[in-house]
């Protein structure tokens, strides 16, 4: 049984990240935000679940898809908006973008335009913390999509073969792109590939936040003691298309509704209102406080001044 | 060390091997900066295929030592992880020619990471690797490269010619913090030069005259340096005083050297052992004529490679990269001689 500030905190991200999705794609409609935007509408509860398991001094390594692993590791969303809006008050600068956001104070090496990449990266945290022999342990996010690029299998028996502290959270959900899984591997439970490097892997609901916190514990746990790296496997949906722009057309009605219906954010809120015993009166001030903290995010954002470019040009003269 | 200690002369000046000056460097990082390892294929026991880190693993041991599997990709990317999260990593990829594995981490990471986090990131990570021609190893094992670094905004591109160079150069790669691709060149690991005994380092972006001169400026870098001053020597001998310039690093470009040098003689002649198409040498000389245009005697003469793989026959690979005789030839062109 978990304590209601428990279950309150893991809902606040949750729902943080479900407002701070739906709030951008109002944005991006309103031909605020351009670019490709990833939204990870649908698969809430991995990064709420993984993050809540994690320490402060620990990392996280995102995707293009990132937004959610920002704020469950504690991003601040003004810094967030305003990057997504290219402004000079953004995480980055402006210089950015949704794709490539990353927060060093929080530990989060950052968001990746290239499937895969961050893996190898992710590893080369785990690697560094054990040169220094701390007992720090390191969180890749990738997706089934990045499970058949090379650097999957090189990242994965790196870390093994050093014993590395790294975690390996694969979000899956069941699209490269547009490709569905089944056609993409002839095995599409993708954790039964680590066998072969000697990883243990477990398979985990990801739509269920506190299946993934619960099991991402236990693979923490192994790994600070030195145990090498391990991987998570979450199955999830996506609620859309592969970025705004893509409907999604070519995903199957029913599958899309029965993921639907396991909503991880109604499975969060199911989980505060029963176990945390948590009244619809505060349940509603939390959605509240989460929404106006949203709101006054944008409003930063759209305040804030775009980057100068008489500044940018004078900083590449010197490159 | 005993070798060394017997060669080192009375002011604590010693002969080294280009592939020793460069052990040095990095035996002196990694005592310096416990954050500075080294990783890549065979570098342990072994010592590296070119002997360059021979004994480092005696004295720091298999984790700051890594010897990699031939996963190039994900080692690299090990490699500007580490150093985001506060290391200072130094890759070994054996040949320049398998560096096309790594091109993603180094081009869309590596680069990127500092401007795309806004300045709040660094990758102070050093790709040592090793490229050129002349030991009959053929098209994937010969490359000169560097032109594909050079075109990237975010690296430093380091070619020393000497030991002495190799040295100073590796040393500063290691402290700077931003990703340095450092290219060594297979002929010169056991070309020898006189290396200092007390500590120096070397600055990046600074070249350096190898050989002074009057009559016309020849730019050149890595194994094509040692070839333009045997060139010089034998132009010298017709009367014809070359100034000789070595680059040391491509980026950042000393362009004040060559400009300084070209007002002087008026005569510029760029050698690069690379192919002649989109190479480094093209972008020195549009610099040059942009610059100085008006101090310019003569049409700039670029000797580079033919725009072919290298071949393994041992002529046909000689005729397919600058020797002696063509820096020579392009002079006599440039002076209308």
């Amino acid at each position: 049984m978990y304590s209601l500030e428990f279950l309150e905190q893991l809902y606040r991200t949750i729902y943080t990240i479900r407002i701070f999705e739906t709030e951008c794609i109002r944005l991006y409609r309103q031909g605020l935000i351009i670019g490709y935007f990833h939204p990870y509408l649908g698969e809430e509860a991995i990064a709420t679940g993984v993050c809540a398991a994690l320490r402060p001094d620990d990392y996280i390594v995102s995707t293009h898809r990132g937004h959610g692993h920002c704020i469950a590791r504690g991003g601040e969303l003004p810094k967030m908006v305003a990057e997504v809006l290219g402004r000079e008050a953004g995480y980055c600068r402006g210089r950015g973008g949704s794709m490539h956001i990353a927060d060093i104070s929080t530990g989060n090496i950052g968001a990746n335009g290239i499937v895969g990449a961050g893996i190898p990266i992710g590893v080369g945290a785990g690697l560094g913390i054990h040169i220094r022999g701390g007992d720090q342990v390191v969180a890749v996010f990738f997706s089934d999509g990045a499970c058949n690029n090379g650097v999957f299998a090189e990242s994965l028996n790196l870390a093994a073969i050093w014993d590395l502290p790294v975690v390996f959270v694969l979000e899956n959900n069941q699209y490269a792109v547009s490709s569905p899984i089944e056609e993409m591997s002839r095995v599409p439970d993708l954790h039964k590939r680590t066998e072969g490097y000697g990883v243990p892997a477990y398979l985990v609901d990801g739509n269920d936040v506190l299946a993934v916190y619960e099991k991402t514990s236990e693979a923490i746990g192994a790994c600070r003691k030195g145990k090498g790296p391990v991987l998570i496997e979450a199955k999830t949906y996506r609620h859309g298309g592969h970025h705004v722009n893509d409907p999604g057309l070519y995903m199957p009605k029913d599958r899309l509704e029965y993921y639907k219906a396991r909503d991880p954010v109604k499975l969060a809120r199911e989980y505060l209102m029963q176990q945390g015993q948590c009244s619809e009166q505060h349940l509603a001030a939390i959605e509240q406080q989460v929404q106006e903290a949203m709101e006054q995010a944008v409003e930063f954002a759209k305040n804030s001044p775009e980057p100068s470019v008489e500044a940018f040009v004078k900083e590449v003269e010197r490159n | 060390m005993s070798e060394k200690e017997s060669t080192s002369g009375p002011c604590g000046i010693r002969q080294l091997k280009y592939r020793e000056a460069l052990n040095e460097a990095l035996r002196e990082e990694m005592r310096r900066d416990e954050s500075v390892f080294v990783i890549g294929g065979g570098i342990g026991q072994r010592g590296g295929s070119y002997k360059v880190t021979v004994g480092l693993l005696d004295e720091f041991g298999p984790r700051r030592i890594i010897d990699a599997p031939i996963s190039e990709a994900s080692f690299t990317g090990a490699g500007v992880g580490a150093a985001i999260t506060g290391m200072r990593p130094v890759v070994e990829i054996l040949f320049i020619d398998f560096t096309s594995l790594i091109i993603d981490q180094i081009v869309n990471q590596a680069a990127k990471y500092r401007f795309m986090s806004g300045g709040k990131g660094r990758v102070p990570m050093v790709l040592r690797t090793q490229g050129g021609s002349g030991n009959g190893l053929a098209a994937q094992h010969s490359q000169s490269l560097e032109a594909w670094y050079y075109h990237v905004p975010g690296l430093k591109v380091v070619m020393p010619s000497t030991p002495y160079d190799a040295k100073g150069l590796l040393k500063s790669a290691i402290r700077d913090d931003d990703p340095v691709i450092f290219i060594e060149h297979k002929l010169l690991y056991l070309t020898e030069g006189p290396v200092p005994q007390d500590e120096y380092t070397i600055e990046l972006g600074v070249g350096d005259i190898k050989h002074r001169g009057s009559d016309v400026t020849i730019v050149a870098w890595s194994n094509m340096v040692p070839r333009t001053l045997a060139a010089a020597r034998k132009l010298a001998q017709e009367g014809i005083e070359a100034e000789v310039i070595d680059l040391r690093t491509l980026v950042p470009l000393d362009k004040e050297v060559i400009l300084d040098s070209v007002r002087k003689t008026e005569h510029l002649v760029i050698v690069q052992e690379a192919v002649r198409r989109g190479g480094v040498a093209s972008d020195i000389a549009s610099i040059v004529q942009a610059e100085a245009f008006d101090f310019l005697d003569a049409p700039i003469e670029i000797v580079a490679g033919k725009n072919t793989p290298i071949p393994f026959n041992v002529h046909l690979e000689t005729a397919a990269v600058p020797q002696e005789a063509d820096i020579a030839s392009a002079v006599r062109r440039v002076l209308h001689l």
